[in-house]
Protein backbone atom coordinates (compact mmCIF):
# COMPACT_ATOMS: atom_id res chain seq x y z
CA UNK A 1 0.00 0.00 0.00
CA UNK A 2 2.37 2.42 0.96
CA UNK A 3 4.41 3.38 -1.96
CA UNK A 4 7.87 4.82 -0.94
CA UNK A 5 10.62 2.86 -1.91
CA UNK A 6 13.21 2.75 0.67
CA UNK A 7 16.21 2.58 -1.03
CA UNK A 8 19.05 0.91 1.48
CA UNK A 9 21.85 3.18 1.75
CA UNK A 10 25.55 1.80 -0.11
CA UNK A 11 27.09 4.46 0.61
CA UNK A 12 27.16 8.01 1.76
CA UNK A 13 24.74 10.76 0.25
CA UNK A 14 26.69 12.93 -2.11
CA UNK A 15 29.26 15.60 -1.03
CA UNK A 16 30.00 18.32 -2.49
CA UNK A 17 33.24 20.63 -2.87
CA UNK A 18 32.10 22.79 0.02
CA UNK A 19 31.36 19.70 2.22
CA UNK A 20 27.86 19.99 2.85
CA UNK A 21 26.06 16.81 2.65
CA UNK A 22 23.61 17.09 0.24
CA UNK A 23 20.47 15.15 0.32
CA UNK A 24 16.73 15.98 -1.30
CA UNK A 25 13.27 14.10 -2.23
CA UNK A 26 12.08 13.38 -5.09
CA UNK A 27 8.34 12.78 -5.57
CA UNK A 28 5.93 12.01 -7.91
CA UNK A 29 2.96 9.81 -9.88
CA UNK A 30 3.73 5.87 -10.31
CA UNK A 31 7.41 4.97 -10.39
CA UNK A 32 8.51 8.24 -11.62
CA UNK A 33 10.79 9.40 -8.95
CA UNK A 34 12.17 5.53 -8.12
CA UNK A 35 12.66 5.83 -12.23
CA UNK A 36 14.68 8.70 -11.99
CA UNK A 37 16.53 8.42 -9.02
CA UNK A 38 18.34 4.72 -10.74
CA UNK A 39 19.10 6.39 -13.56
CA UNK A 40 20.91 9.48 -12.03
CA UNK A 41 22.54 6.99 -10.18
CA UNK A 42 23.75 4.80 -13.20
CA UNK A 43 25.17 8.21 -14.97
CA UNK A 44 26.72 9.79 -11.97
CA UNK A 45 26.54 6.72 -9.23
CA UNK A 46 24.93 9.58 -6.83
CA UNK A 47 21.27 8.12 -6.73
CA UNK A 48 22.01 7.73 -2.81
CA UNK A 49 21.59 11.28 -2.52
CA UNK A 50 18.23 10.69 -2.93
CA UNK A 51 14.75 8.93 -1.50
CA UNK A 52 11.62 8.56 -3.69
CA UNK A 53 8.36 9.08 -2.90
CA UNK A 54 4.86 8.10 -4.79
CA UNK A 55 1.47 9.21 -4.40
CA UNK A 56 0.27 6.10 -5.90
CA UNK A 57 -2.64 4.77 -4.00
CA UNK A 58 -2.50 7.39 -1.37
CA UNK A 59 -5.05 10.28 -0.27
CA UNK A 60 -4.02 13.73 0.22
CA UNK A 61 -3.32 13.56 3.76
CA UNK A 62 -1.40 10.51 3.32
CA UNK A 63 0.92 11.35 0.70
CA UNK A 64 1.83 14.84 3.27
CA UNK A 65 1.96 12.79 6.30
CA UNK A 66 4.26 9.98 3.75
CA UNK A 67 6.27 13.16 2.43
CA UNK A 68 6.88 14.32 6.05
CA UNK A 69 8.17 11.33 7.35
CA UNK A 70 10.49 10.90 4.46
CA UNK A 71 11.93 14.38 4.71
CA UNK A 72 12.46 13.99 8.37
CA UNK A 73 14.00 10.95 8.65
CA UNK A 74 16.38 12.52 5.64
CA UNK A 75 16.69 16.25 7.52
CA UNK A 76 15.84 16.89 4.30
CA UNK A 77 14.94 20.78 2.83
CA UNK A 78 14.99 19.95 -1.10
CA UNK A 79 11.69 18.27 -2.60
CA UNK A 80 12.01 17.63 -6.39
CA UNK A 81 8.02 17.15 -7.78
CA UNK A 82 7.23 16.17 -10.94
CA UNK A 83 3.83 18.05 -11.97
CA UNK A 84 3.06 21.52 -10.98
CA UNK A 85 -0.58 20.28 -10.47
CA UNK A 86 0.26 17.26 -9.10
CA UNK A 87 -0.99 16.21 -5.19
CA UNK A 88 2.76 15.44 -4.38
CA UNK A 89 3.82 19.15 -4.87
CA UNK A 90 0.80 20.13 -3.37
CA UNK A 91 1.82 18.06 -0.12
CA UNK A 92 5.50 19.51 -0.65
CA UNK A 93 4.27 23.12 -0.84
CA UNK A 94 2.04 22.38 2.45
CA UNK A 95 5.45 20.78 4.39
CA UNK A 96 7.23 24.36 2.86
CA UNK A 97 4.97 26.10 4.84
CA UNK A 98 5.89 24.16 8.22
CA UNK A 99 9.13 24.53 7.28
CA UNK A 100 10.49 27.93 5.55
CA UNK A 101 14.28 26.59 4.96
CA UNK A 102 12.40 24.00 2.87
CA UNK A 103 12.64 24.51 -1.23
CA UNK A 104 10.34 22.86 -3.68
CA UNK A 105 11.43 22.14 -7.40
CA UNK A 106 8.44 21.16 -9.73
CA UNK A 107 9.00 19.54 -13.12
CA UNK A 108 12.32 18.01 -12.75
CA UNK A 109 13.77 16.03 -15.24
CA UNK A 110 16.98 14.05 -15.35
CA UNK A 111 18.80 16.76 -16.83
CA UNK A 112 18.06 19.08 -13.31
CA UNK A 113 18.57 16.38 -11.35
CA UNK A 114 22.02 15.48 -12.43
CA UNK A 115 22.99 19.46 -12.26
CA UNK A 116 21.81 19.31 -8.77
CA UNK A 117 23.69 16.75 -7.87
CA UNK A 118 26.80 17.28 -9.54
CA UNK A 119 26.52 20.65 -8.90
CA UNK A 120 28.64 23.14 -6.64
CA UNK A 121 26.06 25.43 -5.37
CA UNK A 122 23.99 24.94 -2.09
CA UNK A 123 20.46 25.77 -1.39
CA UNK A 124 17.93 28.05 -3.27
CA UNK A 125 21.25 28.71 -5.93
CA UNK A 126 21.75 24.61 -6.95
CA UNK A 127 17.94 24.77 -7.60
CA UNK A 128 18.13 27.69 -9.94
CA UNK A 129 21.43 25.73 -11.74
CA UNK A 130 19.05 22.29 -11.74
CA UNK A 131 16.08 24.32 -13.26
CA UNK A 132 18.27 26.01 -15.74
CA UNK A 133 19.82 23.16 -16.66
CA UNK A 134 16.49 20.80 -16.90
CA UNK A 135 14.87 23.67 -19.19
CA UNK A 136 17.58 23.66 -21.39
CA UNK A 137 17.24 20.16 -22.01
CA UNK A 138 13.87 20.00 -23.66
CA UNK A 139 14.87 20.08 -27.26
CA UNK A 140 12.79 18.93 -30.47
CA UNK A 141 14.77 17.13 -32.56
CA UNK A 142 12.82 17.18 -36.04
CA UNK A 143 13.42 13.81 -38.34
CA UNK A 144 14.39 15.57 -41.82
CA UNK A 145 10.53 14.63 -43.54
CA UNK A 146 9.38 17.51 -40.90
CA UNK A 147 12.63 19.78 -41.64
CA UNK A 148 12.40 19.59 -45.05
CA UNK A 149 8.24 20.78 -44.44
CA UNK A 150 8.73 22.83 -42.23
CA UNK A 151 7.51 20.52 -39.18
CA UNK A 152 4.13 20.86 -39.48
CA UNK A 153 1.72 19.18 -36.90
CA UNK B 1 -23.80 20.01 -20.39
CA UNK B 2 -21.16 22.81 -19.36
CA UNK B 3 -19.76 20.92 -16.24
CA UNK B 4 -19.04 17.65 -18.07
CA UNK B 5 -17.64 15.75 -14.26
CA UNK B 6 -19.08 16.05 -11.14
CA UNK B 7 -16.32 14.46 -9.31
CA UNK B 8 -15.17 12.59 -5.57
CA UNK B 9 -11.77 13.19 -5.08
CA UNK B 10 -10.25 13.04 -1.90
CA UNK B 11 -6.77 14.82 -3.97
CA UNK B 12 -8.90 17.49 -5.27
CA UNK B 13 -7.02 19.28 -7.85
CA UNK B 14 -4.41 16.97 -8.91
CA UNK B 15 -2.84 15.16 -11.89
CA UNK B 16 -5.76 12.74 -12.59
CA UNK B 17 -7.97 16.09 -13.08
CA UNK B 18 -5.94 18.51 -14.23
CA UNK B 19 -4.23 16.62 -17.03
CA UNK B 20 -6.17 12.93 -17.28
CA UNK B 21 -9.41 14.52 -17.70
CA UNK B 22 -8.91 17.99 -18.07
CA UNK B 23 -6.98 17.88 -21.01
CA UNK B 24 -9.89 15.44 -23.43
CA UNK B 25 -12.52 17.31 -21.75
CA UNK B 26 -10.85 20.75 -22.87
CA UNK B 27 -11.51 21.70 -19.51
CA UNK B 28 -11.51 25.81 -18.48
CA UNK B 29 -12.67 25.70 -15.06
CA UNK B 30 -12.97 23.57 -12.05
CA UNK B 31 -15.38 24.73 -9.70
CA UNK B 32 -13.80 23.22 -6.24
CA UNK B 33 -16.63 22.88 -3.59
CA UNK B 34 -15.07 22.48 -0.10
CA UNK B 35 -16.22 24.40 3.22
CA UNK B 36 -12.52 24.56 4.98
CA UNK B 37 -10.55 25.51 1.70
CA UNK B 38 -13.50 28.07 0.78
CA UNK B 39 -12.89 29.74 4.19
CA UNK B 40 -9.02 29.87 3.75
CA UNK B 41 -7.21 32.29 1.50
CA UNK B 42 -4.22 29.93 2.26
CA UNK B 43 -5.16 26.95 0.72
CA UNK B 44 -7.13 28.58 -2.31
CA UNK B 45 -3.83 29.48 -3.46
CA UNK B 46 -2.16 26.59 -3.02
CA UNK B 47 -4.64 24.84 -5.35
CA UNK B 48 -4.92 27.54 -7.48
CA UNK B 49 -0.98 27.48 -8.34
CA UNK B 50 -1.18 23.99 -8.99
CA UNK B 51 -3.77 24.50 -11.81
CA UNK B 52 -2.28 25.59 -15.30
CA UNK B 53 -2.67 28.78 -16.64
CA UNK B 54 -5.83 28.14 -19.38
CA UNK B 55 -7.28 26.52 -16.66
CA UNK B 56 -9.49 28.76 -13.73
CA UNK B 57 -10.01 27.15 -9.96
CA UNK B 58 -13.02 28.75 -8.35
CA UNK B 59 -13.87 27.90 -4.60
CA UNK B 60 -17.56 27.37 -2.91
CA UNK B 61 -18.22 26.26 0.45
CA UNK B 62 -20.96 23.69 0.01
CA UNK B 63 -23.71 26.80 0.84
CA UNK B 64 -22.76 29.21 -1.95
CA UNK B 65 -22.10 26.43 -4.37
CA UNK B 66 -26.02 25.61 -4.17
CA UNK B 67 -26.75 29.27 -4.90
CA UNK B 68 -23.95 29.52 -8.08
CA UNK B 69 -24.29 25.95 -9.34
CA UNK B 70 -27.22 26.99 -12.15
CA UNK B 71 -24.31 30.20 -13.73
CA UNK B 72 -21.73 27.37 -13.71
CA UNK B 73 -23.89 25.03 -15.53
CA UNK B 74 -25.12 27.84 -18.12
CA UNK B 75 -21.52 28.33 -18.82
CA UNK B 76 -20.71 27.92 -22.76
CA UNK B 77 -17.66 26.19 -21.61
CA UNK B 78 -16.36 23.03 -20.04
CA UNK B 79 -16.19 22.65 -16.61
CA UNK B 80 -15.29 20.16 -13.51
CA UNK B 81 -16.54 20.26 -9.99
CA UNK B 82 -14.50 18.85 -7.81
CA UNK B 83 -15.36 17.57 -4.05
CA UNK B 84 -13.71 15.47 -1.30
CA UNK B 85 -16.00 13.09 0.18
CA UNK B 86 -19.29 11.63 -0.51
CA UNK B 87 -21.11 13.56 2.01
CA UNK B 88 -20.25 17.09 0.26
CA UNK B 89 -21.91 15.39 -2.96
CA UNK B 90 -24.65 14.52 -0.98
CA UNK B 91 -25.28 17.78 -0.21
CA UNK B 92 -24.74 18.82 -3.60
CA UNK B 93 -27.10 16.54 -5.20
CA UNK B 94 -30.11 16.78 -2.87
CA UNK B 95 -29.47 20.67 -2.61
CA UNK B 96 -29.62 21.23 -6.31
CA UNK B 97 -31.50 18.28 -7.93
CA UNK B 98 -29.46 18.81 -10.91
CA UNK B 99 -26.48 16.53 -10.72
CA UNK B 100 -27.80 13.29 -12.39
CA UNK B 101 -24.36 11.67 -13.30
CA UNK B 102 -21.40 11.49 -10.23
CA UNK B 103 -17.50 9.97 -10.55
CA UNK B 104 -15.90 8.77 -8.02
CA UNK B 105 -12.44 9.58 -8.52
CA UNK B 106 -10.57 8.52 -5.45
CA UNK B 107 -11.45 8.18 -1.94
CA UNK B 108 -8.48 6.60 -0.53
CA UNK B 109 -7.42 4.51 2.60
CA UNK B 110 -8.41 5.86 5.74
CA UNK B 111 -8.82 4.28 9.29
CA UNK B 112 -12.61 2.82 8.88
CA UNK B 113 -12.67 2.49 5.24
CA UNK B 114 -12.99 -1.01 3.49
CA UNK B 115 -11.11 -1.52 0.39
CA UNK B 116 -13.62 -1.75 -2.55
CA UNK B 117 -11.27 -0.66 -5.43
CA UNK B 118 -7.54 0.40 -6.01
CA UNK B 119 -8.52 3.91 -5.45
CA UNK B 120 -12.02 3.46 -3.71
CA UNK B 121 -12.35 2.76 0.11
CA UNK B 122 -15.26 3.82 1.41
CA UNK B 123 -16.93 4.18 4.98
CA UNK B 124 -20.22 2.61 6.36
CA UNK B 125 -21.49 5.95 6.07
CA UNK B 126 -19.72 6.62 2.31
CA UNK B 127 -22.28 3.50 1.37
CA UNK B 128 -24.96 4.39 2.66
CA UNK B 129 -24.94 8.14 1.22
CA UNK B 130 -23.80 6.39 -2.19
CA UNK B 131 -27.05 3.98 -1.93
CA UNK B 132 -29.28 6.88 -1.34
CA UNK B 133 -27.91 9.00 -4.30
CA UNK B 134 -28.18 5.80 -6.64
CA UNK B 135 -31.89 5.25 -5.10
CA UNK B 136 -32.91 8.90 -6.03
CA UNK B 137 -31.66 8.30 -9.52
CA UNK B 138 -27.68 9.55 -9.81
CA UNK B 139 -25.66 7.74 -12.05
CA UNK B 140 -22.58 6.59 -10.10
CA UNK B 141 -19.68 5.19 -11.29
CA UNK B 142 -16.49 5.29 -10.04
CA UNK B 143 -13.59 6.00 -12.92
CA UNK B 144 -10.16 7.24 -11.77
CA UNK B 145 -8.88 8.09 -15.47
CA UNK B 146 -10.65 7.84 -18.68
CA UNK B 147 -8.51 5.44 -19.63
CA UNK B 148 -9.92 3.22 -17.06
CA UNK B 149 -13.54 1.78 -17.80
CA UNK B 150 -16.59 3.11 -15.63
CA UNK B 151 -17.19 0.71 -12.78
CA UNK B 152 -20.70 0.77 -12.17
CA UNK B 153 -21.34 1.82 -8.15
CA UNK B 154 -23.28 -1.93 -7.39
CA UNK B 155 -19.76 -4.04 -8.83
CA UNK B 156 -17.88 -0.79 -6.33
CA UNK B 157 -19.68 -2.21 -3.37
CA UNK B 158 -19.84 -5.55 -3.87
CA UNK B 159 -16.01 -4.96 -4.40
CA UNK B 160 -15.97 -7.25 -8.21
CA UNK B 161 -14.78 -3.96 -10.38
CA UNK B 162 -11.19 -3.88 -11.09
Amino acid sequence: MWAVTSRTMTSRASTPAHGLLRRAIVAGHGDFAAGLISAVHQISGKGDAFRSVSNRDLSAVGLEEMLRAVVSANDAKIIFTDLPSGSCTIAARRLAREDPSMVVVTGVNLSALLAWVLGTESGVAACEHAVERGRGAMTVIPGSVATESGLAH
Amino acid sequence: MPIELYRIDDRLVHGQVVVGWGQPLNVTFVVLVDDAIAASEWEQELYRMGAPPEMTVTFESVESALKHLPAYQARSEHGILLVGDVATMQRLVNGTGSITVVNVGGIHHKQGRTARLRYVFLTPEDETELRALAASGVTITAQDVPATTPVPLEQVLAGTGE
